[in-house]
């Protein structure tokens, strides 16, 4: 067997900045890597990687609060200054997004290796669609592959999420109609 | 003394999953997450021919990349006597990195490691490997000629791997020509593959004591820890292998794979851990892939629709090595499962396997090792002879089923079905979903030259591998175990031989233990995958787990009870024998105030156990079943095709399912939904198709077809249950029938919409250009007729 001389790796790497979930994270990077890898090596895990070549949307995260975007195919040194969301950024154990919760209520996963592209996905399609049919949600996840569970509970998990969203908007919105109108509403 | 409802009736309960949090919030635990300082990343280099004789490899070029640690390559290895592995079934070997031959395309040829997984990339593609390209054999049918011998470092100068067979030649050729209709079709189930989403890695750490910690995408982490101590010689005891969360396995998670060994070998050498994590096209192109049966189907029958006999030969295409999963006994796995639902007089089955240039596997993808290929065979069959009698397939299914009163049944190749209501599942789907108005429906539209087809499956499958006596996997009995340990304040943990990879053991597990101590199964903890801490057992895939595993729980659990209901008997005053578990508490024969629960006597154990009582509570058990289980179901297919443009449309699929005792109906309900979707793939869009060179064909998911939630049908289920007799709980498995029976429902549909046309089979996958195209052929001979 043989085996190599220590060497020295550097080469041309660029400093960015990634905005991940409201914090920031400086890291050198050549300049061909993958954002997902780069989002893997903050610690942050949660994004996966199942194919490597924007087929199965395992590696999805939201840019700028409403685009998805599948991160092993673009290069991290693309997301300096963008707004990076990840499953991380939705909530926690115990502190569920109205969508994590959803999916748990309605058995949206399985393995859960897709699990956080499907949320991601999702989260973005709910901040333009927040009333979609069926169809237009299995259209939405056309980019996320999951090989357990069939979609049709991930379909009615996004419905759930999507119902839960609107009752919390509604809910807002007639706190604020009875501020504005002194209760009388 | 009360017990919540919520501690209540555990088993059959839809609670939600207790694993579910962490991976709803990117807190899963996968291989690919583990990082240790100093880890290196390792890459492989792969051969680019089929078939090829490697004159040298020059390893210079790689080994000057800055980062790169080393190079070994398939010499090296031979060398250090770490030149092949095993294969589960046990009849052959297998070259970890190619050495003087190259034997499939993507074949290991070499790995690389170094401090980044780009720099490992970069080295790969400067590994310099001059191959001498030679004729490939890309059919099996072309093997069996044996011009070009594939294997020369086998004795035997054949690319004929093995024969095996089951039932009875001679009186079932007598009863074919005896027979009033005989139909035959060659039917080819193709070669597929299981595609977890997260590929397969390891992490390969040894520590200063030499002790290899393996954390590794394993459906069998014990057998991984067995394997890898026979091929490296380390000793089972300083072997820890860890399975952590598991991103899918279907059955490509079993094997144990060429770069398991190399990233073994790498960190045993550099001394610093390895990583490596599969690439989707090594996935694709070199793990355990499915199926490749090519079957020929003939029934006899009478004019009435009785069947009298049945012979299915198969040729099977195993790849370069014989690396298929299935048990040492059962070379063809349980395939003897083939005469389905029906009761056969008699019954003849013989396969031959056949070494061709593809990549060697053959696993147990969503089935129990070839049960998907047998149910095909036997439901397209019975389709065919329907078609023939021009009777209902309804109907004709109905007229030679084993009937309920007939279990435990013994079938014509041998099997012993332990129970069953094939009528009584068939009528309830048939009601669900509407049949007859269906078949109204599709008269009307034949009349108008419409496309509509109707399909039916109706399938057995035999799962619970497997009693001792029967099953092995190099040569280790096909057992389970579980371990129940009640801590004193009436919580525990559990841990099995199992390894979850999604179908929610944390839960289901939980859930059976509970039921049998009347505790919560919110508070008892689930824990597999860890050979360090989990008893011994053989994994999960096949549909092992609820068969063989759960019984186990619910045995221990059961032993746990039996320890318990001593110290019950000492804080109730009683004699034990006069204390019963009634209700999910012991309470005193004929005095039911007087009782104590689960919770109580827990505490008791660790604190006033009674005299001459061993204080504690936990029992381990290791289970071999007597038999095996077999679910069934029946499931009806909906479509309608477009004779212009081949386009096939799933208008509805009903998939009633009889696993015996449900445990959680909201995962069985996730299960079906999930295998008919890879059900579904099978038969319209997946295949790894092999061109006359030898090239892969589908290597990435842009050529091997992943249905998306947009093609994927709404799926309508139902069940029965008809609880095992021989099984602790009854429960029977279900994981796999849906991919095992779905197929057949749908090719028996699209064929049923295309019978007026005269197509009698098409070959899955039902592309539309297969469909089209068989539709012209079809008006083509009509116009020339
Ligand atoms: S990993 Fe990015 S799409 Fe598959
Ligand atoms: S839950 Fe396993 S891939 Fe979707």
């Amino acid at each position: 067997m043989t085996t190599a001389e220590p060497t020295d790796t550097a080469e041309t790497t660029h400093r960015i900045t990634l905005k991940i979930n409201g914090r920031a994270y400086k890291q050198d990077v050549e300049p061909r890597k993958m954002l997902a890898y780069a989002i893997r090596d903050t610690g942050l895990r949660g994004t996966h990687v199942g194919c490597d070549s924007s087929s199965c949307g395992c590696c999805v995260v939201v840019l700028d609060g409403d685009t998805p975007v599948k991160s092993c195919t673009m290069f991290a040194v693309q997301a300096e200054g963008r707004e990076i969301t990840t499953v991380e950024g939705l909530g926690a154990p115990g502190a569920l997004h109205p969508l994590q919760q959803a999916f748990w209520d309605q058995h949206g996963l399985q393995c859960g290796y897709c699990t956080p592209g499907m949320l991601m996905t999702s989260y973005a399609m709910l901040q333009h669609h927040t009333d979609p049919t069926d169809q237009e949600v299995r259209e939405f996840l056309g980019g996320n592959l999951c090989r357990c569970t069939g979609y049709n509970n991930i379909v009615k998990a996004v419905q759930q999420a999507a119902q839960a969203l609107r009752d919390d908007q509604a809910g807002k919105l007639d706190t604020l109609a009875a501020a504005a109108t002194g209760g009388s509403q | 003394m009360t017990t919540t409802p919520k501690e209540k009736h555990a088993m059959g309960k839809g609670m939600k999953r207790k694993e579910d949090p962490r991976f709803l919030t990117g807190q899963g635990n996968y291989v690919d997450d583990l990082v240790i300082p100093g880890m290196l990343s390792m890459a492989i280099v792969h051969s680019p021919y089929p078939h090829a004789r490697i004159r040298s490899i020059d390893k210079t070029a790689a080994l000057a990349v800055p980062g790169v640690k080393a190079v070994i390559t398939g010499e090296d290895l031979v060398a250090a006597s770490l030149g092949w592995l095993p294969t589960f079934h046990g009849f052959d070997k297998q070259m970890v990195l190619a050495v003087g031959k190259a034997l499939f395309q993507h074949q290991e040829v070499a790995a690389v490691f170094a401090e980044t997984r780009e720099a490992a990339m970069d080295a790969v593609e400067l590994v310099e490997v001059d191959y001498e390209p030679l004729d490939p054999v890309t059919s099996p049918f072309d093997a069996m000629k044996d011009e070009t011998i594939l294997r020369d470092d086998r004795d035997d100068k054949t690319n004929h791997i093995y024969h095996w067979e089951s039932g009875h030649r001679d009186e079932t050729d007598a009863a074919l020509g005896d027979a009033e209709v005989v139909i035959n079709e060659k039917v080819y189930s193709p070669r597929c593959h299981p595609a977890p989403l997260e590929p397969c890695g390891c992490v390969a750490q040894f520590d200063a004591m030499g002790r290899l910690t393996f954390h590794v995408t394993s459906q069998a982490p014990h057998v991984y820890r067995t394997a890898i101590s026979l091929v490296t010689g380390i000793p089972e005891d300083k072997i820890r292998v860890v399975a952590p969360d598991i991103g899918g396995g279907f059955g490509n998670k079993v094997p144990v794979y060429p770069g398991y060994v190399c990233a073994i070998v790498g960190a045993l050498i550099l001394k610093t851990p390895v990583k490596w994590i599969e690439t989707r096209t090594e996935n694709l192109t070199t793990t355990g892939f499915a199926r490749d049966y090519h079957m020929d189907v003939t029934i006899g029958a009478k004019k009435d629709g009785t069947v009298t006999a049945l012979k299915v030969k198969t040729v099977a295409d195993h790849g370069a090595f014989d690396a298929a999963a299935d048990p040492t006994q059962y070379p063809a796995g349980m395939f003897g499962i083939v005469t389905g639902s029906y009761d056969f007089p008699v019954a003849f089955t013989e396969l031959d396997a056949y070494f061709t240039n593809k990549a060697p596997g053959g696993v147990a993808y969503r089935c129990s090792f070839r049960v998907t290929e047998a149910s095909y065979a036997i439901e397209r069959g019975m389709d065919l002879l329907a078609g023939e009698l021009k009777m209902d397939p309804a109907e004709l299914r109905k007229k030679n089923f084993v009937q309920k009163d007939e279990f435990p049944y013994k079938s014509a190749l041998g099997f012993t079905y332990d129970s069953g209501d094939y009528a009584g599942t068939l009528d309830h789907a048939l009601n669900l979903i509407g049949y007859d108005e269906l078949r109204k429906e599709q008269a009307e539209k034949r009349a108008r030259g419409e496309l509509m087809g109707i399909g039916l499956s109706t399938f057995t499958e035999v799962v619970g591998a497997g009693p001792s006596k029967h099953f092995d996997i190099l040569g280790i009995k096909m057992f389970d175990s579980a371990e129940v340990r009640i801590h004193p304040t009436g919580t525990g943990i559990v841990r099995a031989g199992t390894k979850s990879q999604g179908q929610g053991h944390e839960t289901t597990w939980a859930q059976i233990v509970a039921e049998e101590l009347g505790l919560d199964p919110e508070n008892l903890l689930v824990e597999e995958g860890d050979t360090d801490t989990a008893p011994y057992g053989l994994g999960t895939y096949a549909s092992r787990s609820t068969p063989v595993a759960g019984a186990a729980l619910a045995l221990a659990a059961r032993r746990v009870r039996e320890k318990a209901k001593k110290v019950a008997a000492h804080l109730l005053e009683a004699a034990e024998d006069d204390v019963e578990w009634k209700d999910y508490q012991f309470s005193i024969m004929g005095a039911p105030e007087k009782s104590v629960t689960m919770k109580e006597v827990a505490f008791a154990a660790y604190t006033n156990p009674g005299e001459g009582n061993e204080p504690g509570l936990e029992a381990s058990l290791y289970y071999d079943p007597p038999n095996m289980t077999f679910p069934h179901g029946t499931y009806i297919a909906v479509v309608d095709v477009d004779g212009e443009t081949g386009e096939v449309k799933v208008r509805r699929f009903l998939a009633v399912d009889d696993c015996g005792t449900i445990i959680n109906p909201t995962i069985v309900q996730g299960q079906v939904h999930g295998g008919l979707t890879e059900g579904f793939a099978i038969s319209f869009m997946q295949e790894i198709p092999y061109d006359a060179q030898g090239n892969n064909m589908a290597p990435n998911f842009m050529e091997y077809l992943v249905p998306t939630a947009v093609e994927s049908p709404v799926w309508e289920t139902g069940h029965t249950v008809t609880p095992s007799p021989h099984h602790p709980i009854g429960a029977k498995g279900v994981g796999e029938s849906p991919n095992v029976g779905s197929p057949a429902a749908f090719v028996n549909a699209v064929m049923d919409a295309l019978s007026p046309l005269g197509v009698k089979h098409i070959d899955m996958p039902l592309t539309r250009e297969k469909i089209w195209q068989a539709v012209r052929d079809a008006q083509g001979q009509k116009a020339g007729d």
